[in-house]
């Protein structure tokens, strides 16, 4: 019987033949990412890291209270840059222009090995799967005890195996297609996901991580994909690292291998709460009135989805009385977003562009939502409280269907507003 | 031997519920009372220590936060559901507090049934009823864990972590709330 990517990847990390589900396995960490909230006192770690297994191997990133949004957080990045200066950490993302949300990074710098395994506090770190990299977010005390000591253990779980078949409609993304995997099938708790077929094959990198990183939403286990050129082309240029991709065995053996035609899909929305079995086409959600609008996130702050965002709001208005907030999903992005006239559209329009942090997508800071407001968001998360007070309700949705509502002040299809706008695109197509 | 009264919970019950965001940055001993102050407010002023929590699917669904100490820092003694989501799992594991997941369970219990649970055996069983159900045992290699008092005490033990720091020390973010 063949392995999936999953249980390739565990199987070299544990230095073994192969693996099967249900056991637990003690494997080689290859990159073990902290980050500030790391060094939150309150949070967990009220003790001193004293020494690592190998610096080289551990990453710290400051994405979720930077530039630090009080003093206590000013405290806690501070005990982080002492660390990482001691334990002599080059890998580290302080604020500054290599600084931006861990899951972005450990993209943009191929710290996401293929075939490797990668572990973070982070619940998104899954997001990694998208460079075929065994990536997985294993709360604060794990993730020091594999920058310590260089392993973690995991439970092989099994794989349900999702196909991509066509292409999408106008305006449909990645996350349309994961609100439509939430929706029809629900959690995924204790199982590995892969994504293979042709549209997974056409899909951007971008693209692709924002798929794998919306699977934390749904409790997967790994969200994988495979390597292809693009995605070896992306890590060799990043990396002096040698690696070697896994690919599924025709013959592994898969818990479910689900077809999905995302050609059939609308522009979707999840309600309130939670992705789990609550999403539906935008055009079902009724006329729901917003207060803001949010694009970024771990999922949605790649250069993709800011195009996207500024594509829609270009040459309009924000709605009176809607904050539009959009978020890079790192300075790096924040630079190049503004190199291609992205930042200044996104302005002109009313919308804030902030500085890279988790910021609005955890309501920790730049754009908490109060009591009674609404909010629709391309980020990762809506459940209750997420984004500030827990009497607030939160939508999820693409990046263009939440710049196409934030311009009509209400949750709407963006395929309306797009649609009228084609011949302006073709202009902009021709413009460098 | 663990026996305790039940506390019922739904599918999907999420970390941000258990311990919500700005809590995270209250002092420690601070923060087991503000458990589930959205969704169940004055609930976590009713717990008694020794109490179990039985819920539906995917629970812990969420964030990597340390949701699993508070709820042991409240007194739970074990959490038992359908499912379990991986990531709060691990934090049971690391923040030694039992936790089992068990097919049948959620319609097993009424609310403030006794659960008396073999932790060891993975069994569950209803002391009004009488019935009996087999979770999932944790293999030795996690007991060993919880039987440390967690991963941080291994790690302390082992010589990676310093000394715990005194909470006095720690931050009093103001939160608004219930
Ligand atoms: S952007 Fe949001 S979901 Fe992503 S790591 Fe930050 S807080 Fe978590």
């Amino acid at each position: 019987m063949g392995l999936t990517m999953a249980e390739k990847i565990l199987a070299r990390a544990a230095g073994r033949a192969r693996v099967e589900p249900g056991e637990i396995v003690t494997v080689e960490v290859g990159k073990a990412v902290l980050i500030d909230l790391s060094f939150v006192p309150t949070s967990f770690l009220r003790s001193e890291i004293l020494r690592v297994k190998d610096p080289e191997r551990v990453v710290i990133v400051f994405d979720h209270i930077v530039p630090a949004r009080d003093v206590q957080s000013a405290e806690a990045l501070k005990i982080g840059r002492e660390v990482a200066t001691r334990l002599g950490i080059r890998r580290f993302h302080d604020v500054g222009p290599d600084q931006g949300i861990c899951h972005q990074i450990i993209a943009d710098y191929g710290y996401a090995v293929p075939g490797t395994v990668l572990v973070c506090p982070d619940s998104h770190t899954c997001s990694a799967g998208a460079f075929n990299c065994a990536a997985r977010g294993v709360g604060g005390p794990e993730a020091v005890y594999a920058a310590c000591t260089g392993q973690t253990w995991f439970r092989v779980a099994p794989t349900i195996r999702y196909l991509l078949e066509g292409a999408p409609r106008f305006a449909v993304s990645a996350k349309d297609i994961f609100l439509h995997i939430a929706g029809t099938w629900g959690d995924h708790v204790n199982t590995n996901v892969e994504f293979t077929g042709p549209y997974a094959a056409a899909m951007t990198l971008d693209a692709r991580r924002t798929l794998t990183t919306m699977c934390a939403e749904i409790s997967a286990e790994f969200a994988l994909f495979e390597a292809d050129d693009k995605t070896i082309a992306h890590v060799r240029a990043r990396t002096s690292e040698a690696f070697e991709p896994v690919a599924p065995d025709p013959d592994a053996r898969y818990e479910d291998v689900r077809t999905i035609d995302v050609g059939a899909i609308d522009p979707m929305v999840a309600l309130p709460d939670t992705v789990v079995r609550n999403t539906r086409p935008v055009a079902e959600v009724g006329d729901v009135a917003i207060h803001q609008a949010f694009v970024g996130s771990c999922a949605n702050g790649t250069l993709d989805d800011l195009a996207m965002a500024a594509r829609v709001v270009k040459g309009r208005r924000v709605a009176p009385g809607v904050r539009f907030i959009v978020t890079p999903g790192s300075q790096a992005i924040y630079l190049e977003a503004l190199r291609r006239g992205l930042v200044r559209t996104l302005t002109e329009s009313g919308a804030i562009v902030t500085s890279s942090t988790c910021g609005a997508c955890a309501g920790l800071h730049l754009g908490a939502l109060a009591a009674g407001e609404v909010c629709v968001t391309a980020s990762t998360r809506n459940f209750k409280g997420r984004m500030g007070s827990p009497d607030a309700k939160v939508f999820i949705a693409s990046p263009a269907t939440v710049a196409a509502s934030a311009v009509r002040g209400r949750i709407v299809d963006p395929r309306e507003l797009l649609r009228r706008k084609r011949p302006a695109r073709a202009r902009s197509a021709s413009a460098p | 031997m663990i026996q305790g009264r039940v506390w019922k919970f739904g599918s999907d019950i999420n970390t941000d519920l258990i311990l919500p965001t700005p809590v995270i940055f209250k002092p420690p001993e601070e923060q087991p009372r503000w458990v589930f102050s959205a969704n169940r407010p004055g609930w976590a002023q009713g717990v008694q220590p020794g109490d179990v929590i039985v819920a539906a699917r995917n629970f812990g669904t969420g964030s990597g936060r340390p949701a699993a100490r508070v709820l042991k820092d409240l007194g739970i003694a074990c959490v038992v559901a359908e499912s379990i989501n991986g990531l709060f799992f691990r934090n049971c594991v690391n923040y030694a507090l039992p936790a089992l997941e068990c097919a049948g369970i959620h319609d097993a219990f009424d609310e403030l049934d006794v659960a008396e649970i073999d932790f060891e055996r993975a069994t569950v069983r209803n002391r009004r009823t009488g019935r009996a159900l087999a979770g999932r045992p944790w293999p030795l290699s996690l007991r060993r864990i919880l039987e440390a008092g967690g991963l941080l005490a291994l790690l302390r033990t082992e010589g990676y972590l310093g000394p715990v720091v005194e909470s006095g020390t720690v931050g009093t973010a103001p939160m608004a709330g219930p």
